[in-house]
């Protein structure tokens, strides 16, 4: 029995003969005693942003067993890459996370820049930075939406959605669209700001900080939100090395790992980013630590609105593109999502299309690894709130 | 980084040594090598996290690349560990004892590539593909075109059109001088 189930249900305390023993920490289940149920959550739930099904077996309302299963949204996007040419690879990578699709566009275009050794004018790289930055605030809109619904608070996720839907406007006069940009093509960015985006930016955050306080008192104060995320999905220090856990659900348990910070990127080594870090580790301390964090990204949404240049090319000359060979190597980039580290390894061979392209999402061990140990002796009804914090993001596990 | 490549040049011989960045870079060790530079690379240089683990296919050489990414939380160095390994018989050692979480590269690689980690957990269990009976997809030598026009059909009724033809069909024809069709690069 695991600490967390005695602190959170004591009165399991007690007696805990019915229960299945474990041995080498994995319980022996015997599915034809009929003590045990095995169940599907999912595929479709609520706060996922995609379909995933989690296979759990449970003893009364516990579960003693879960196991991930994916496939319902493999589109093979890597196999596809290997048929087509760089720029053709662009409009495809976008589509491997939904809610947070620039940084999947802006790591792209980096690998190749990097191998074939283009420079992005200055200008282009303030405007993808202030691109990625929000599309962060757009994806932990959503989130809050998810982890409020998991705990039966429907409204809080009807207003983060609709706060999110003004950020959606935002990058549709930026970019063009809405969901998928796809703005940070290879060499800069399509287009640069259109008049008056400014201010209708800083209009923005001062309606999304005041929208926050709202969510900082009905969701992080409540005390029924307290007393269920609080001991749940408890992620320790030495779980972060052994399941190669990033982001926010790393830094929760006091590792200090931010890509902007420790690998910066772009223009972040200009801007004032702070490491975020709790030592908690449980589901209700990330919920803080997202919070903080999207503050911090408002933050600096301000500060690059007031530090972009505005003269300069945002787009750096190109070869032909639609004949563009980039010389044979190898590199791995990365930026830090709001899932934590987002990587792109590509592999070229000196021809027009690429060798390789792998895409590594910071959900792949979350969703997989880290969720089947976490779900071990929770309550069946926090299942999808355990999932949620996790911030799983299903389309980047099998791309 | 220099010194730590210098001393591991002293323990094995690298096959290639490559400074993609001065963040990032590559060697390439022989596959007997390969897990005890992977266990000396976490224990005692600090490179504790494995961002990923997947597979290249260079089918011309007969051999897949392994390539294994470790990360240094305190120099904040990558380092792209990377092994050849035969293509026809296509197995390694498993490094699932070294990270809990490498046994889910190692299953999508075994059913993707078709790479065999005897002894990792779970690698014979399907990852997306359920019930996939082809040659494992990503070999690049696994033909899509073929794969899709035998197991799929059109919808009855459907005609198709090449959109090269249909342009010049419908858009172009009363202009055969146009620019359009007549570029340079055509």
């Amino acid at each position: 029995m695991s600490n967390l189930s005695k602190n959170k249900y004591k009165g399991y305390d007690a007696d805990r003969s019915k229960y299945p023993e474990t041995r080498n920490g994995e319980p022996v289940i015997d599915l034809d005693s009929h003590k045990f149920t095995k169940m599907w959550q999912g595929p479709q739930h609520p706060g996922v942003t995609g379909n995933m099904s989690v296979e759990i077996i449970v003893n009364g309302d516990e579960i003693v067993h879960a196991q991930t299963h994916v496939g319902y949204l493999h589109r093979g996007f890597e196999k596809l890459m290997e048929r087509r040419k760089y720029i053709q690879c662009f409009p495809l990578v976008c589509r491997i996370c939904v809610p947070e699709p620039d940084t999947n566009e802006y790591l792209v275009s980096a690998a190749m820049e990097e191998l074939a050794d283009i420079t992005v004018p200055e200008k282009a790289l303030w405007l993808r930075t202030l691109n990625l930055e929000m599309s962060r605030i757009a994806s932990y809109l959503m989130w809050i939406g998810g982890q409020a619904g998991s705990l039966g608070m429907g409204t809080i996720g009807q207003w983060t959605v609709g706060m999110r839907d003004f950020w959606l406007d935002l990058f549709e006069e930026m970019t063009g669209g809405r969901v998928y940009h796809m703005y940070m093509v290879p060499g800069g960015v399509r287009k640069d700001l259109p008049d008056g985006f400014i201010r209708k930016a800083r209009d923005l955050i001062v309606r999304t900080r005041k929208l926050l306080r709202d969510v900082e008192n009905s969701f992080l104060s409540n005390a029924v939100v307290k007393s269920r995320l609080q001991g749940l999905g408890v992620i320790t220090p030495d779980m972060v090395d052994e399941y190669g856990i990033v982001g926010p659900n790393a830094r929760s348990c006091g590792k200090e790992y931010d890509i902007r910070l420790n690998n910066p990127y772009l223009k972040y080594d200009e801007l004032d980013v702070k490491m975020i870090t709790s030592t908690v580790g449980d589901a209700f301390s990330r919920a803080q630590l997202r919070y903080d964090d999207i503050h911090q990204s408002l933050d600096l949404v301000s500060e690059i609105l007031k530090r972009i240049p505005v003269e300069g090319k945002i787009q750096a000359e190109m070869p032909n593109l639609l004949n563009w060979k980039i010389p044979a190597g190898q590199t791995y980039v990365k930026a830090e999502s709001t899932r934590g580290e987002h990587g792109f390894y590509m592999v070229s061979d000196g021809t027009d299309k690429p060798r390789r392209v792998f895409a590594r999402g910071a959900s792949y061990t979350h969703a997989i690894s880290v969720l089947e140990k976490l779900a071990q002796n929770i309550s069946l009804s926090d299942l999808a709130a355990l999932m949620v914090s996790l911030h799983t993001c299903p389309p980047e596990i099998e791309r | 980084m220099e010194q730590l490549i210098k001393k591991i040049n002293g323990m094995i011989r690298l096959r290639a040594y490559k400074k993609q960045r001065e963040s990032l870079h590559f060697f390439t060790v022989e596959e007997a090598q390969l897990e005890m530079i992977l266990s000396h690379l976490k224990n005692y240089e600090g490179f504790t996290h494995l961002a990923f683990l997947q597979a290249v296919d260079f089918i011309e050489d007969g051999k897949f690349q392994l390539t294994y990414m470790l990360y240094n939380y305190e120099t904040k160095m990558n380092i792209g560990v990377l092994t050849l390994i035969d293509r026809e018989e296509a197995e390694t050692a498993s490094i699932h004892k070294l990270w809990a979480h490498a046994w889910q590269y190692q299953r999508e690689i075994h059913e993707m590539y078709g790479i065999d980690f005897p002894g990792s957990p779970r690698v014979k269990e399907s990852f997306v593909l359920e019930g996939w009976e082809e040659m494992p997809p990503m070999r690049r030598d696994f033909d899509t075109k073929e794969y899709s026009e035998r197991t799929f059909y059109q919808r009855p009724g459907r005609s198709t059109n090449d959109p090269a033809e249909y342009m010049k069909e419908k858009l172009y024809r009363n202009y055969p001088q146009s620019p359009a069709i007549r570029r340079d690069d055509e």
